[in-house]
């Protein structure tokens, strides 16, 4: 699992990743109301935004850490927001992007150096 | 006589209480607590048949309106009785100025005198029609021009733009007749707006909502716009900024006048948001400061009255540089009497367009007027001199107690604290404010500005008097002794004594429930 | 000063805890240039006899609508306000609370906003509203900007029978975020002329029922076509009573209805504050601008109200927020509620009912005295044109003391509608009054 200055994680398999927010996030953010979940088939640039998880107080825009195609969403959260909260680096992933370059993923973060990140927050 | 006898209480009552029983569980059969009543919902009756009015029911053959008829009108009706009751009820369980101390930072909750509601009412102003032919609504203009008129002076400001109807509504008229101008200078590239950290969220709402890219502006450690970051972001891209003065911790800009001289040197316009005017009224001009637009929170300054949220009213003044570019209508006056030119024709064709249908808040203009000419000139320095003592009193009667982020030199009309005080005590800003509750007190501003970390933003207005603000002190200083000693469930469990307890905002937004089903 | 409690010595006493000498030193970060001796060059101090007589002369100086025979509407409308209802938001709870960011201290505004929320989805046939916006035209140009969002298409189409007003703010608003308009031409009963103009791009079309001369249109087949072509209905209503005769917006499709409230419970005041209802289908719920509020439970488990969804707002989205409103309309809807309520099903459709049977009496005897109505089908306004311009007509009604409608040209300079003079009956309205409408236009307007 990588990870990103934004606090997003990305779980790679082959070509394709799961994306979704850290726990670090969830817990900021506070109890997860809603999550507007991609339009599958949607290109992504690495940066662009492309979810928004709500919590009570907070809005957050979730920026995609890799570029690509939205391949799967998870329609569960629209019935279930409080899985981000629950299970935020699992079963709380936003969406599965099919990668358009693998590169990327050189850029972002392993868990250490994630955790060595947030303790300098 | 035996005064001792026992016979004298056998036929009458016990006029003391008699045994110490445990009240504070105790519930009610209905769920109300005495005189807060519980009050359903009018859908929750069950006959919606009933009426308060006594109109007849005429046939009526609507043969024009074939296949356009309603049969599936489903709304509850009150008789008279009911629905004072139902009201009454419902109003119990506010909080209101006219209750107790209302401290909102920024909001300036003062009395809202009944003088105004009056003039509000006048057969001749609360009743005229707003498309009634001019000749007919003469006193309406002459009324208009009139609050122009104090408007402009008490600004130094040359036009007003009176048709916003809000605050909010304002910022976006002030930011699109910038956009305006900039674009009949041929500077229409100009695309940014610099906004203070410390700003309202309303401030880069409406910049961003016209199209432009937003940028923050840094503060200084004692709570002001960092005038050199801001000379280093000024440039040929940037068509504003947007500054609140006094600011949101409650200073005044002391570099306000440089800030101005930065910004028109850089060819951008200087908006000021004016939301905090009452602490400056009739004392200093925006004008005077370099300001180009500046919208006015009648309800606000001028005591017209929140209403549980709303209406407002936001006019804009606006300098001789924006002022072609106001929004229709606006009113003349000419050899004839006053005007109310409507039309591009008649009016500036430089003119933006429209803010809305009709010409502004009619209603809240009368109270606004009334107010100002119930203070008067002297009257309205001494408010804005009254709302910075009492702001200043109460920094200076908790300042030992709580803890102050910008503490040297005097605030202007609200006392800014951040909670760095309540450190180890499991208590946080918003559990203190909820403990203020209980003592009748409504909270201050919490979380408010954001560059304070969890900032009580206290403005008490000059409508306070000094028993009350003394009463307050005593009451927040015991607070604040309560929680650092260490009374955690005091505050955590707050308010007790509510019509309500804490309530389940996750749920209200995880499955909105918003009408009756 | 009767407003300001402190005492010269209350004064002293605070400036020595603050440990200054005078009240100026508070005001020592004001720059010297913008340091001002004195008073600004205004009038001073009144009391309130003082300040009631100069309010009652501006009144004076106006014509009530009390006092003569009244027809003029074209978007606000004077209608029997229950006297309970003024009373009621006067009430210092209500008047002189706040937006109620502590729900616990606050429940019966919120309650009164979930009702009012309930009152509105019912009477448009929608299944959410909002705590309402500013008025009618603000809110029918926050519809548009909500179908851009939610299409991400980028033109609304405007109907020819859009009252010109809000015409005129939806364009003023649309063009400044960069959102296309297309306005149809100027129509008495065309209002599916939106249907023409739809293209790829458009995210909504914009039709009013009844319109600004009154006609009142079945917009069902056009709530279909445009939601064929990708695009949505938004239908404005500039007199709500109306919805207690003709078919909700809702029932006839629309994707999101702007409403003038003005009419239940909000004097005409001379164009504001009145109260914009805004209504949409449940799927929308959460683009809908403004302020929302939700039913949900305290501590105790007891039924209460906060307000909610409140990221889309601008105190916490700051520069990504559905819209720069702030505020609702508190007090205009609670007036509208209790109005709503005094009337219930029950006397709105009186009240409806009413106002239909004068608005087509002044009709028929306007017609028998050889008048031009060209309004096919109404509830209670229409339009008459007249053989002459409207607008010097009306001046000489007002100087017979009658106040006999709007020009059309008031609203619009539009070729071909010069002699448009737009006519409102509502139940205030006599028998007498109608006749001497009658016959002092068949006077003036010959």
């Amino acid at each position: 699992m990588k990870f990103t200055k934004d606090h997003e994680w990305v779980e790679i398999t082959g070509n394709e990743a799961f994306v979704g927010i850290t726990a670090y996030a969830a817990e900021a953010l506070g109890d997860v109301v809603f999550v507007e979940i991609p339009d599958v088939g949607k290109t992504l640039k690495k940066g662009d935004s492309f979810a928004v998880v709500e919590s009570v107080k907070a809005a957050s825009d979730v920026y995609a850490p890799v570029s690509g195609e939205v391949i799967e969403a998870n329609t569960d959260l629209s019935g279930a927001p409080e899985t981000i909260n629950a299970v935020p680096e699992a079963g709380g992933w936003i969406a599965k992007i099919k990668l358009s370059d693998v590169s990327e993923l050189d850029a972002l973060m392993d868990r250490a150096a994630y955790e060595d990140y947030l303790s300098t927050l | 006589m035996n005064a001792e006898s026992p016979k004298m209480n056998t036929v009458g009552r016990p006029s003391a209480p008699e045994l110490a029983v445990e009240t504070t569980s105790f519930k009610s059969l209905l769920g109300g607590r005495g005189l807060l009543q519980s009050e359903k919902l009018i859908f929750e009756k069950d006959d919606y048949s009933r009426t308060g009015v006594d109109f007849a029911d005429i046939e009526i053959d609507a043969a024009d309106l074939d296949g356009l008829l309603r049969d599936d009108l489903s709304l509850p009706g009150l008789t008279e009785p009911e629905a004072m009751r139902h009201y009454v009820r419902l109003s119990q369980k506010n909080h209101a100025i006219d209750l107790a101390l209302y401290p909102l930072g920024s909001c300036t909750m003062k009395h809202n005198p009944r003088l105004n509601e009056k003039m509000a009412r006048l057969p001749g102003l609360g009743d005229i029609h707003p498309l009634q032919p001019v000749s007919t609504v003469q006193g309406a203009l002459a009324l208009i021009d009139s609050l122009s008129h104090w408007l402009k002076t008490l600004t130094g400001m040359p036009a007003v733009a009176v048709t916003p109807k809000a605050g909010a509504h304002g910022e976006l008229c002030g930011l699109l007749a910038i956009k305006a101008a900039h674009e009949a200078k041929g500077q229409g590239h100009r695309r940014t707006v610099l906004v203070p950290t410390s700003a309202h969220g309303t401030n880069p709402a409406t910049a961003a909502f016209v199209g432009y890219t937003v940028k923050e502006v840094a503060q200084t450690a004692d709570g002001r716009v960092d005038v050199a970051d801001l000379a280093s972001k000024l440039g040929p891209d940037v068509a504003a900024i947007m500054v609140t003065n006094p600011n949101t911790c409650g200073l005044f800009e002391r570099d306000v006048v440089e800030i101005a001289r930065l910004t028109h040197e850089a060819g951008a316009y200087f908006y000021c948001d004016g939301a905090n005017f009452n602490a400056i009224v009739g004392r200093v001009r925006p004008g005077d400061l370099g300001v180009d637009a500046m919208h006015i929170n009648l309800h606000k300054t001028f005591s017209t009255p929140h209403g549980g949220g709303g209406p407002g009213a936001g006019p804009v003044v606006l300098s001789e540089a924006l002022a072609p570019y106001a929004p229709k209508p606006w009113v003349v006056a000419g050899g004839a009497g006053f005007q109310m030119l409507e039309h591009d024709e008649a009016s500036s064709s430089a003119n933006f367009g429209r803010m809305c249908a009709f010409h502004g808040q009619m209603g809240m203009f009368i109270r606004a007027l009334t107010y100002m000419l119930s203070h008067g000139a002297d009257g309205l320095k001494q408010v804005a001199e009254d709302a910075v003592l009492n702001a200043n009193y109460i920094k200076a009667s908790l300042q030992d107690v709580m803890s102050v982020p910008f503490p040297d030199g005097p605030c202007m009309h609200e006392a800014l604290f951040d909670d760095r005080w309540l450190e180890g005590t499991d208590v946080t800003t918003l559990d203190f404010a909820k403990a203020m509750i209980d003592e009748g007190f409504h909270p201050m501003t919490m979380y408010f500005p954001l560059v304070v970390h969890g900032a009580m933003l206290i403005e008490p207005t000059e409508t306070e008097s000094k028993d009350e603000l003394d009463g307050f002190i005593a009451v927040l200083c015991a607070l604040a002794g309560a929680a650092k000693a260490g009374d955690v469930a005091r505050f955590k469990g707050a308010p007790y004594l509510a019509p309500a307890k804490r309530l389940d905002e996750t749920r209200a937004a995880r499955a909105p429930r918003l009408s009756y089903s | 000063m009767r407003y300001l409690p402190l005492s010269s010595g209350d004064r002293a006493a605070m400036l020595e805890k603050i440990g200054v000498d005078s009240v100026d030193a508070l005001f020592v970060d004001v720059p010297p240039s913008a340091r001002r001796t004195g008073t600004v060059d205004l009038p001073k101090v009144a009391g309130e006899l003082e300040v009631e007589a100069q309010l009652t002369a501006f009144a004076d100086q106006n014509l009530s609508p009390a006092k003569v025979p009244f027809f003029v509407g074209a978007g606000a409308y004077r209608h029997h306000i229950p006297a309970t209802v003024d009373h009621i938001i006067q009430r210092s709870e209500f008047l002189t609370s706040y937006t109620p960011y502590q729900p616990e201290i606050a429940q019966g505004t919120l309650q009164v906003l979930f009702e009012f929320q309930s009152q509105v989805a019912r009477l448009t046939g929608m299944p959410v509203a909002n705590a309402s916006l500013y008025d009618g035209s603000t809110a029918a140009a926050e519809s548009v900007l909500m179908a851009t969002r939610v299409t991400k298409r980028n033109k609304a189409v405007l109907s020819g029978g859009l009252h010109p007003h809000y015409r005129e703010t939806v364009e003023t608003l649309a063009h400044a975020v960069g959102i296309e308009t297309e306005a149809c031409a100027v129509a008495v009963d065309d209002e599916a002329d939106v249907l023409k103009h739809i293209d790829a791009n458009t995210a909504c079309v914009v039709v009013q029922t009844p319109n600004v001369f009154g006609t009142a249109t079945d917009v069902s087949e056009i709530a279909k076509a445009a939601q064929a072509a990708g695009a949505l209905l938004i239908v404005v209503v500039t007199e709500v009573m109306s919805l207690g005769l003709l078919k909700s917006p809702g029932e006839m499709g629309a994707d999101v209805v702007a409403v003038e409230g003005q009419s239940i419970g909000v004097p005409l005041s001379y164009g504001g504050p009145y109260v914009g209802l805004f209504a949409a289908k449940e799927k929308y719920l959460r683009q809908l601008p403004g302020r929302l509020c939700g039913e949900t439970v305290d501590a105790d488990g007891e039924r209460g109200f906060v307000l909610t969804l409140s990221t889309r707002e601008q105190h916490i989205r700051r520069d990504k927020a559905t819209s720069n409103i702030c505020t609702n309309s508190g007090l205009c809807a609670l007036a509208f509620s209790i109005h709503m309520s005094l009337l219930g099903q029950e006397g709105l459709k009186r009240v409806a009912k009413i106002n239909y049977a004068k608005a087509h009496k002044a009709k028929d005897e306007l017609a028998a005295a050889g008048f031009d109505v060209v309004t096919p089908r109404f509830f209670n306004e229409f339009t008459v044109k007249l053989p002459v311009a409207a607008l010097p007509v009306v001046e000489a009604l007002a100087a017979k003391n009658v106040l006999g409608g709007v020009p059309f040209a008031r609203l619009q300079d539009a070729p071909g509608f010069e002699n448009h003079l737009i006519v409102a009956v509502t139940e205030t309205v006599s028998d007498s009054d109608i006749a001497t409408l009658v016959s002092a236009l068949k006077e003036v307007a010959r």
